[in-house]
């Protein structure tokens, strides 16, 4: 079992209808929850920042990730999901 | 909680500035495998490195994907190969069958490179220590991934030019063994003073008698976050400048720091240290002297460079101690020569010369750093470079190393290839004065005294 379940997605790409409905309809349909949201357009390109708990999702994290960047793919936008230690460390002390 | 810039900042690093951890090293002690029949000796050895070491790739591939940091390398260090062969070997081609064993060990866990084919004599060589120095041009020859270094002086014993003499003469035999290959032997072979005992950095890493049964060691890089960080702050004062490399410093080594504790509870060894160093690529945006340039020097090179180099160094371990639990290794900028676009240019244009290389080793590790020369250069010029190098390093207390490449057949003005992270590089030229008188003297140079530093 993982210890720590917090995971960031980040999503960037150009702007379209419906890129957070397709996100979270999937992650919805998995069983994480989405703490956290925020987005900005940065010179017409779309950014957005999700924090998600994963404790009560069985789908194992790498699964996750391919299907994500597969949901990516489909909407043509550029979707990471990453473990959110690595942030933790970087940014706080 | 982390904010939508932090996370972008993170990215970007791995993105478009080149930030990655350069190795995950387990150090392996072998002396538990020591016997006196060599057949037992090597099966002895591939089975404890391809047991300690079976899932290092596969959980370096997992930490990758969990954090998106690319783990450029996946390395094993063992105990110095003189230690562990000395009561089995008689010979050099005893010795070269340990090279060709760690060499199939280290294909078959997937990694890219095991270092240890070693010897510490500081003070004085056994005749094991002799035999597998002997065996090095061999060695280098028929394996593919074996690293090689010999620890010639330290700070505490004094310089054995005995060993130094005899290494001018393995790194010539080594280039001549692989000359097919433009003597790429010699990039797998580094001579120490005040080598560390847990570097994770290849060719000089080797698993201290010191050391814990097995430990992990990580290195982190990243030359061009620095590079980026300082685009943001030309021509502030120097206050600035080195606020924004302790604090860039900081951050690069938390991530090395994150990975290092991963794999320690992944595999079950123990965190060993974090390597502060800024370890470049040939790829674009990746240099040290990208740095420089970036710091206000034309090129590499340049009047000024040994006190920029001083100055960074210093605030990548102010910012790097910090962030770690433990630091060790050579923990500083590197300034290898071919695997630097920037140093490439740098001697390209003539800006860098083998002796400013030698003065900006006094103030950074490790020392004169892949540096292609001519061929036809004399081992006993190549036993004076060492010396030399070996001598800094004594003097001011530091880990110094030469890692020269003689390309057989090839001279100033023709550049040689060595491919992927080890990068190609431009023949150097060297001083052509003789030193035979003095390095065909017998013995060793005295340690020296600890006090009246001037």
């Amino acid at each position: 079992m993982e210890t720590k379940s917090r995971a960031i997605i980040t999503v960037v790409g150009k702007d379209t209808v419906g890129i957070i409905a397709k996100v979270c309809t999937y992650l919805a349909k998995n069983h994480v929850n989405v703490l956290d949201i925020s987005q900005t357009i940065v010179s017409g390109f779309f950014n957005m920042m999700m924090i998600v708990d994963l404790n009560a999702s069985d789908k194992p994290f790498d699964e996750l990730q391919k299907e994500l960047t597969q949901i990516g793919e489909e909407i043509g936008v550029d979707i990471k999901c990453q473990k959110e230690e690595i942030f933790e460390m970087m940014h706080r002390i | 909680m982390i904010n939508i810039f932090e996370v972008n900042e993170t990215n970007k690093m791995v993105e478009k500035e080149n930030f990655d951890v350069r190795t995950i090293t387990i150090g392996i002690s072998l002396l538990d495998c020591i016997d006196s029949d060599l057949d037992r000796l090597n099966e002895k050895i591939y089975n404890k490195i391809t047991t300690v070491a079976k899932d290092l790739v596969k959980v370096g591939k997992e930490i990758e994907r969990d954090y998106l940091i690319p783990i450029v390398n996946k390395r094993i260090s063992v105990t110095p190969i003189a230690l562990v062969g000395g009561a089995a070997c008689k010979s050099p081609e005893d010795f070269v069958t340990i090279a060709k064993t760690l060499d199939s060990a280290a294909k078959t866990v997937g990694i890219n490179f095991i270092g240890g084919y070693s010897a510490l004599v500081s003070k004085g060589m056994t005749a094991a220590d002799e035999l597998l120095i002997r065996s090095i041009p061999q060695a280098l020859a028929s394996t593919d991934f074996v690293c090689s270094s010999i620890n010639v002086g330290s700070t505490k014993t004094g310089i054995n030019m005995d060993a130094v003499r005899l290494m001018g003469q393995i790194v010539k035999e080594t280039a001549e063994a692989t000359k097919e290959k433009d003597s790429l032997g010699c990039a797998k072979l580094v001579v120490f003073c005040n080598a560390p005992d847990d570097n994770p950095f290849m060719a000089g890493a080797f698993h201290g008698v010191t050391e814990a049964d097995a430990i992990i060691n990580v290195g982190v890089s990243g030359p061009g976050v620095v590079k980026t960080a300082l685009e943001q702050v030309r021509g502030e004062s120097f206050e600035v400048l080195c606020e924004t490399i302790k604090k860039t410093a900081f951050k690069i080594t938390r991530v090395g720091q994150l990975v290092a504790k991963t794999a320690s509870e992944k595999l079950g060894i123990p965190f060993g240290i974090i390597d502060l160093s800024l370890a470049p690529t040939p790829a674009i945006g990746d240099s040290v002297a990208g740095i420089f340039e970036e710091m206000g020097l034309e090129r590499a090179g340049a009047p000024g460079t040994t006190a920029a180099l001083a100055l960074l160094n210093d605030q990548v371990k102010k910012g790097g101690i910090m962030a770690s639990s433990y630091v060790g290794g050579l923990s500083g900028a590197f300034i290898p020569v071919s695997e630097d676009q920037g140093m490439i240019d740098a001697v390209v244009d003539g800006a860098l010369t083998l002796e400013k290389l030698e003065a900006m080793t006094c103030v950074c590790s490790v020392g004169l750093d892949m540096i292609a020369i001519p061929g036809r250069t004399k081992a006993e010029t190549i036993s004076g470079i060492i010396a030399d190098e070996m001598a800094i390093g004594m003097i001011n207390q530091k880990t110094t190393a030469v890692r020269l490449i003689p390309v057989i057949g090839k001279d100033v003005g023709e550049t040689v290839e060595f491919g992927g992270l080890l990068g190609y590089a431009p023949i150097m030229p060297v001083n052509e004065f003789s030193c035979d008188d003095f390095v065909n003297r017998q013995g060793r140079i005295p340690a020296p005294i600890h006090s009246f530093k001037n």
